[in-house]
Formats: structure tokens, C-alpha cells, sequence
């Protein structure tokens, strides 16, 4: 039997592999993929709940989780190629002037 | 047989995911990326969550995972790029600090902190009327604010997106 | 009617805010007649209330208007509410009435000036701060009042802020008075503290109750402190000094602050506190002696001030001396009495020298005047009333309220308090009349650049002068020995004490029934001697005062120089507390301790940021980092920190 726990424990999973992913990459794009997966990770535990709770907020909340993350990948991506049109690089550490 | 079925398809999901990761070229991330998603949309059927699981494919691996491919080609990146790596120290505690954040997460699981509240929607009522057509009564009705906000958020981003992309204004 | 008494304070603030806020964008004549409009209304609604008050029967004249709750905090509450009673009604008509007649003659006087609105909104907002002054009923409210009252004068004081002198006179105005104000504060949280209201009615009652002996120590700490602020507000000895300065301000602004605001609200204020003042003999006593102190010596000062504001301006001192005296020896009817007899003749007094100003283009030092009789004789016959009136000769209105005062300070006080008035009347009834004969009699010193323009002043400035003249004559009239209106009146606010009609019977008993009579008669010796010495000296033989002057120069010079006693003020005070500020405060606390201790802390902060900066990679990649060991923290902190 599949309880609520091994999707949240999933869910725990891609969100860990997500954050690690941000932390340890240096190419915008990907980084900005790895928080896509967070949110889907996200996505999935409200699912989850939702259905273990028989209820459908949390579906509904998916639905508008997918909205934000369109607008945010349209926005995003609209940064990433600004950026690389000044510098040439989508390598995040060389875009490193925000200190002191 | 659905309890083999989510164990397949998590496997999948966390296999692809860790690749995405690890993947130097952009383009099979975005590739193994889809491959998530379609994984959870799976995922989101089990949970009969039919809905949902095909926005997730329609939106997310459709239009979202599109965009990234179309602007990796379009930037048409050097996959050697990160070759110089000015933080290297910061690999492994970012892989030990990203099992710790697992380790809380999983406890917070375990532990009785988060509690809901049982509602109306069995799966036997939804079926009756259908898991899109109550997710269209709902958005329409109890949730038309959210949903009318929404819309100026994404027209916002459209805007956004072109003001950023335009070469100059 | 009563009622409408919120409609009083209205239409003055409004007439201020409009021509504040667009003045600038209005005619002249609209700016004149809406500021005039407004004073004037609310002089009309005065009538109405004094009216509805007159139709209850006397032992109900207290009314009061509830406008809505200000400050509720613990066990503290304050209302802003309006308290109609005869005392209130007095000062509410002598206010607006006065204050209207003086809003007409501005528009005269200030006609060529280019700051005209502001003239007016100052001069409405100055009206409606002494009307709250007066109507409210409360100490709080009634503060608030006076603070406005000390902020409007110095606002007007300095009106021609150009002039060094004007917008320093105007400074030591607000400091002087803001040394009184603090006594004024203090003394309202004390009565707080043993009263635990702030409301009048609350805090007379439960004083006339018996809940306080006579002499109590706290009663006779409060009522010291608010004649403090009354000394400030009033111009008493020892802060008396501003007043004379405040002639800086436009003549009118004079005439106001003498006459129908400002100087006004200490006696007020201690007229409406007499339950308290009553309390407490040692307050009484240090009020009559300061009182009579300062009749004696502005009056002295006055005797040889050549600029023929200064001469009013220590003139009003006086007067207020003569008020605080009454109010001392317990005669708190004679007190406003005087107060409402004064603000006509000193009003008119002031507009009288601001015509003579105004037709000398300017020229206020009375040496280079003379003979001004026949030029301006509306000016010179309205100005006669008012000194006649001052000087106290009888039917004139001064006559029957500084009588009543010297009969008072003799029954109730001792032959000490009525000798120092009998001689400040004689000094008075001298110097006013000095200032009639120096300035309209003789032959003319007047430049003669100026004498072709000299000229009448235009019929808005002459209307209020015969108006406060007719008033000046008349007004003495309710309070006519024996048969006092305003006694009767009054009789509500000041109960039992202060009644001179108990006073009266009380004379009849220990010194028969002439004593009234023959001080009439010895008052009117005094004046008529007065005025006598001045005719002598100023007339007759126009060369004497010049020869006294030389014979007594160290008198001369004593009261010319004021008795020094702003170079005193400037030696022991004001220098003292530039040293200090200089030397300890400046140099010391301020730039040592303050500015080293900023100092120090900035350079602290600066060199563990220099430590901590290096967190700052600007790798973002760092930053995320960061933000996760956060979250993990917080999140740590949720599960295990309960």
C-alpha cells in the first residue's frame, strides 16, 4: 500500500536534488531548470496531500503553482539571454559584481 | 499493481532528476528534465489527479521545457564552459548540506507537525462528476480572484519577458 | 443658542485656513473682508450665547458642549469640549469684539503690506487660539489654547521677519514665554496627580468641597506654577521683558496681544482658577505682591520711554499689574472687570498710535512729533478718550474698574497693595497724558518730508478707533459701585469670594458706608494730580522735564535704560547659558561624548564590516548556500525548539 509518506518522501528527494542542483551548478540555465524541479517537487507533495486528504485545494494550488512558474521561466529566460547578451556568458560565477 | 507502478515511475523521477544534475550539456538536461516531468504527470494520475497530470505534460513539458531548449540553442552554449570552477570547495558540503535539508524534511514528515483536515471530495464524488469539470466549477466560483490575478501575472510576464528581450527599446 | 458656541472657534480657524492655504491666489479685498467676515461671525455668535446665557436664570449658567473625545488613556480622559459661563461669555465677547474692531482697522493698516494674507490667516488663527483659550474646559484643551496664543505671537511679532529686530523680538517673545509655559504644564500634571481630572468643573468642585485645608502644600504648588505660566503669558514681573519688545510686530498685532488676546489669558486663567487660588493665602499673596511690584514699576519705566509704543507697552504691564493685584487680594470680579475696561482703552490706545504712525509714515519716536491736534483730528479726539479713560477720570470706563480695584486692595489686602496702586495711578494718569500733550499739543517736530504727507487715516481705521472710544466711555457703565451688572453677572464663577457686593457690606460694617465714596473721590484726586503734573511740565513749561532729567540723571537713566534689567536678564541668564552651552555642552557633551561616541560606534561597525564583507563573494552560488543552511535552521528551530 502507498501512503502519503513515500510521495512526500519522493517529494523530499527531487526537492533535495533540486537544491544540490542550485547549489553545485554554474550554468544559469540549469540552474534555473533545477528550480523548476523544486517546484514540481513541491507540486507533487500538495497532489499528495490533496488526495489523501480528499481534497481539492491542492490541486487547485498546483494549477496556479504552474501559472507563477510560466510567468517566472518567461521572465527568467528573458534575464538569462539579457545577461548573456552583456556578457557574453550564461556562467554565473562571472557574473559576480553583487559584493560590497 | 499501482503500488509498482509509483515504485517504477519514483525510480525514474529521481534517477532523471539526479542526472539533470550532473549532465554537462544543457540541452539533455532540459531532455531529462521532461522526462521528470512526464514522470510525475504519471505520478499525478495515480493520485487521480487526472487534470493536473495533463497540464503538467501540456504546460511544463510542452511549453515550459520548449522554451529552455529553444533558448539553449539560441544562445548556443560551449558545453566546456565550466571548466574553471572559482568555488570548488563548496561540491560536497552543498551535496551534505542537500542530505541534511533531506534528513529535516523527512523529519518534519515524520513527526505529527503537519495535520489536515479530512474533505468532501472522496475520490467516488469526484469521479461522479469529473476531476476537470469540479476543477473548472471551483476555479470559476470560490477561486475566481486568484484566477482573474493570475491572468494579469502572466500578461505582466509576457510584457516583462519582452521588455527584457528587446534588444533596445 | 448655546449651542452654536462650537460656531465661534469655527469660523475664525476657517477664515485662517483660507486665507492660508489660498490667500496668495485671492484679491486683496476678498483676503480683508473673509478674515473680517470671520471674526466678525463669530463676534455675532458671541452675542447670540451671551444672550442665551442671560435667559437662564443665573444659578444654571454653566453649559457645557461636548465636541468629541480626544485622549483616553488609563485612567486619564480629556474631552474636547467648550464650557459656556459668565466668565467665559465675558471674555468670548471682549475677544471677538474686540478682536473684530482690530480686523477692520488691519485692513487700513496693512493695506500696502505684501505679505497681506498671511497678515490675516495669523490674525484668525491668533483669535480663534485665545477664544479655545477661554472656552475650553478643560486645563489640557485650555492649554493647547495657550500654547497656539504663544505660537501666533511670535508668528506675528516677527511678521516683518526681514528686520533683525522683529524676528529676534519674536524669539525671546516665544522663549520667554515658553519658560512660563513650563510652569503652566507642570502645573496642570500636578493638579492631575491630586485631582485626577483635568476637567474644571470636576477639579472646582472637589476643591470647594473641603476635600483640600486652606494652605494646603499642593494646592500652593499648583497655583504657583500656573502663575508662572501667568507671569509668562501676562508679562509680570520677572518675565515681563518680552512685551515691550513684541513692538516689533504690526501696530494692530500690538493692539491685539495688549489688548483682546495673549497678555489677557493669565488673569483669565487665574480668574477661572479662583476656587484654587482662594485655597491657598501664600499664592494670593505672592500674586498681589507681584502684581502691585509691576503696576509700580512698569509704570516707572513709562515715565520716560520716548517711542510711543514702548509707553503703551509698559502702560499694558502696568494695567495687568493692576489686574493681578485685584485677582491677588481676592477681588477677581474687579480683575476682569479691569481686564474688559482695559481692553477697550488699551485697544483703542494702540490703533490711536498706529494712526499717528501710520499718518507719520512710519515714525514711531515721540520727539519728532508734536502738534498733531489739528492734522489728524479724528486720531487726536478718539486718543484723548482713551487716556482720559486710562488715566481713570471719572464717567470714563478706567475709572469705575481701577477704582474698584484700589477699594478692594484696601478692604481686602492692606494699606501697603492700595498705596503702591494709588501712586502707580498717579504715574500712569502722568505718563499717558506725557504721551498726549508730547505727541498732539506743542509746536510740531515733525520732519518736514513727512509733514506733506501727513494725513488722516482712511475711514476703516477711524471707524473702530470712535467705536472703541464710545466704548471706552461706555463701558465702565456695568460696573457702576452699588448697582454692579458685572458683579451680579459673575457672581456664579467666583461664588462666594470675589463678590464685591459681600465686599460692600462688609465695608459698611468696619468702615461705614462713605469709604466707597470718599476713594472715588481720592482716585479722581489722583488722576486729576497726574494729569496736572503732566500739563505743568509738558505745556506750561515744556523746558522743565529736561532740566529734571539732568538734575536726577541717575534716575533718568535707571528708567530710561528700563532698569537694566534685560542686560541683567542678558549678564546672569542668557550669557551664563551661552558659556555653559559653548564650553560644556558644545565642546564637551556634545562634540566629545556625542559626536565621539557616533563616531566611535560608526568606526566600530565599520571595522567588523570590514570582517564580515569577505562573506560577501558575490558568487551566488555562495549566497543560495546561505540561504539553505537558513532554511534548514528554521526549520530545525520549528520541529526541536518547542
Amino acid at each position: 500500500m502507498i501512503t502519503i509518506t513515500h510521495y512526500l518522501v519522493l517529494s523530499a528527494i527531487l526537492f533535495t536534488v533540486g537544491v544540490t542542483g542550485v547549489l553545485i551548478r554554474r550554468n544559469a540555465i540549469i540552474i534555473f531548470m533545477c528550480i523548476e524541479l523544486m517546484l514540481n517537487a513541491v507540486n507533487l507533495s500538495f497532489v499528495a496531500c490533496a488526495h489523501y486528504l480528499n481534497s481539492m485545494q491542492g490541486q487547485l494550488f498546483v494549477f496556479f503553482t504552474m501559472t507563477v512558474a510560466a510567468a517566472e521561466a518567461a521572465v527568467g529566460l528573458a534575464i538569462i539571454v539579457a545577461v548573456f547578451r552583456n556578457k557574453e556568458t550564461v556562467n554565473i560565477d562571472d557574473i559576480n559584481i553583487m559584493k560590497w | 499493481m499501482s503500488e509498482y507502478l509509483f515504485y517504477i515511475v519514483a525510480v525514474i523521477t529521481v534517477t532523471t532528476a539526479v542526472y539533470l544534475i550532473f549532465e554537462k550539456n544543457p540541452v539533455f538536461g532540459a531532455l531529462y528534465l521532461i522526462q521528470t516531468m512526464v514522470s510525475l504527470a504519471v505520478l499525478y494520475i495515480l493520485l487521480e489527479a487526472q487534470f493536473v497530470a495533463a497540464v503538467q505534460i501540456i504546460v511544463y513539458a510542452g511549453a515550459i521545457m520548449v522554451l529552455f531548449l529553444f533558448v539553449i540553442m539560441l544562445l548556443n552554449l560551449d558545453i566546456k564552459e565550466e571548466a574553471r570552477n572559482p568555488l570548488p570547495f563548496q561540491r560536497i558540503p552543498a551535496i551534505l548540506m542537500g542530505i541534511a535539508l533531506f534528513t529535516v524534511i523527512c523529519i518534519v514528515i515524520r513527526s505529527k507537525l503537519l495535520q489536515g483536515k479530512q474533505d468532501q471530495y472522496t475520490t467516488a464524488y469526484v469521479q461522479s462528476i469529473g476531476n476537470t469539470k469540479l476543477i473548472g466549477n471551483l476555479l470559476f466560483t470560490d477561486y475566481l480572484l486568484p484566477f482573474e490575478i493570475t491572468s494579469i501575472l502572466l500578461f505582466v510576464a509576457a510584457i516583462g519577458a519582452i521588455m527584457l528581450a528587446k534588444r533596445k527599446l | 443658542m448655546l449651542n452654536l458656541v462650537s460656531l465661534i472657534l469655527l469660523f475664525p480657524l476657517i477664515g485662517s485656513a483660507i486665507n492660508g492655504l489660498a490667500g496668495k491666489r485671492l484679491r486683496k479685498e476678498t483676503v480683508g473682508y473673509l478674515a473680517c467676515g470671520a471674526v466678525g461671525l463669530s463676534f455675532f455668535v458671541s452675542i447670540l450665547v451671551f444672550c442665551g446665557l442671560l435667559l437662564l436664570p443665573p444659578e444654571e449658567r454653566l453649559f457645557e458642549k461636548r465636541l468629541f473625545s480626544w485622549i483616553e488613556s488609563g485612567s486619564f480622559r480629556s474631552l474636547a469640549a467648550l464650557q459656556v459661563d459668565p466668565l467665559s461669555t465675558l471674555m468670548i465677547l471682549t475677544v471677538s469684539g474686540v478682536g473684530f474692531l482690530i480686523h477692520i482697522y488691519s485692513i487700513g493698516y496693512m493695506h500696502h503690506d505684501k505679505g497681506y494674507h498671511r497678515y490675516f490667516c495669523y490674525l484668525n488663527l491668533f483669535t480663534f487660539s485665545m477664544l479655545l483659550l477661554v472656552l475650553s474646559n478643560n486645563f489640557l484643551l485650555m492649554f493647547i489654547g495657550w500654547e497656539a496664543v504663544g505660537l501666533c505671537s511670535y508668528l506675528l511679532i516677527g511678521f516683518w521677519f526681514e528686520k533683525k529686530s522683529a524676528s529676534d523680538a519674536a524669539k525671546k517673545a516665544f522663549v520667554v514665554n515658553r519658560i512660563g509655559d513650563f510652569g503652566f504644564a507642570l502645573g496642570i500634571m500636578l493638579i492631575f496627580l491630586n485631582f485626577h481630572s483635568i476637567d474644571f468643573t470636576e477639579i472646582f468642585s472637589a476643591a470647594s468641597h473641603g476635600n483640600f485645608e486652606t494652605g494646603n502644600f499642593a494646592i500652593t504648588m499648583i497655583t504657583l506654577l500656573l502663575f508662572m505660566g501667568a507671569t509668562g503669558k501676562s508679562a509680570q514681573i520677572p518675565l515681563y521683558t518680552w512685551l515691550p519688545d513684541a513692538m516689533e510686530g504690526p501696530t494692530p498685532v500690538s493692539a491685539l496681544i495688549h489688548a483682546a488676546t495673549m497678555v489677557t489669558a493669565g488673569v483669565y486663567m487665574i480668574a477661572r482658577c479662583n476656587v484654587l487660588y482662594t485655597l491657598s493665602p501664600f499664592t494670593m499673596t505672592v500674586v498681589a505682591s507681584i502684581g502691585a511690584a509691576t503696576a509700580l514699576f512698569a509704570a516707572s519705566i513709562g515715565l520716560v520711554q520716548n517711542d510711543i509704543k514702548r509707553v503703551l507697552a509698559y502702560s499694558t504691564i502696568s494695567q495687568l499689574g493692576y489686574m493681578f493685584l485685584a485677582c491677588g487680594v481676592g477681588a477677581f470680579t474687579a480683575g476682569v472687570f479691569h481686564l474688559m475696561t482695559h481692553a477697550f482703552f488699551k485697544a483703542l490706545l494702540f490703533l490711536g498710535s498706529g494712526s499717528v504712525i501710520h499718518a507719520l509714515s512710519g515714525e514711531q519716536d515721540m520727539r519728532k512729533m508734536g502738534g498733531l491736534k489739528s492734522h489728524i483730528p479724528t486720531t487726536y479726539k478718539t486718543f484723548l478718550i482713551g487716556t482720559i479713560a486710562i488715566a481713570g477720570i471719572p464717567p470714563f470706563a478706567g475709572f469705575f474698574s481701577k477704582d474698584e480695584i484700589l477699594l478692594e486692595a484696601l478692604i481686602r489686602g492692606n494699606f501697603i497693595y492700595w498705596s503702591i496702586g494709588a501712586i502707580a495711578a498717579l504715574l500712569t494718569a502722568f505718563y499717558m497724558f506725557r504721551l498726549l500733550f508730547i505727541t498732539f499739543h506743542g509746536e510740531s517736530r515733525v520732519d518736514h518730508h513727512v509733514m506733506e504727507h501727513i494725513h488722516e487715516s482712511p475711514k476703516n481705521m477711524t471707524l473702530p478707533l470712535t467705536t472703541l472710544a464710545g466704548l471706552s466711555f461706555a463701558g465702565g457703565f456695568v460696573g457702576i459701585p452699588g448697582a454692579s451688572a458685572i458683579n451680579h453677572f459673575l457672581s456664579p464663577v467666583f461664588g462666594g469670594h470675589g463678590h464685591a457686593e459681600i465686599s460692600g457690606a462688609e465695608t459698611a460694617e468696619h468702615h461705614g458706608a462713605g469709604l466707597p465714596y470718599l476713594m472715588m473721590v481720592i482716585s479722581t484726586a489722583i488722576a486729576i494730580a497726574g494729569i496736572f503734573l503732566a500739563y505743568q511740565m509738558y505745556v506750561k513749561k515744556p523746558g522743565l522735564p529736561k532740566r529734571l532729567a539732568e538734575r536726577f540723571r541717575f534716575i533718568h537713566k535707571l528708567l530710561l535704560n528700563k532698569y537694566y534689567v534685560d542686560e541683567i536678564y542678558d549678564a546672569v541668564f542668557v550669557n551664563q547659558i551661552k558659556k555653559i552651552s559653548t564650553q560644556i555642552l558644545w565642546k564637551g557633551v556634545d562634540v566629545r561624548v556625542i559626536d565621539g561616541s557616533v563616531n566611535g560606534i560608526a568606526r566600530l561597525v565599520g571595522g567588523i564590516g570590514n570582517i564580515f564583507r569577505l562573506l560577501q563573494t558575490g558568487y551566488i552560488r555562495n549566497y543560495a548556500f546561505y540561504i539553505v543552511i537558513g532554511c534548514i535552521f528554521i526549520v530545525v528551530l520549528a520541529v526541536f525548539g518547542r
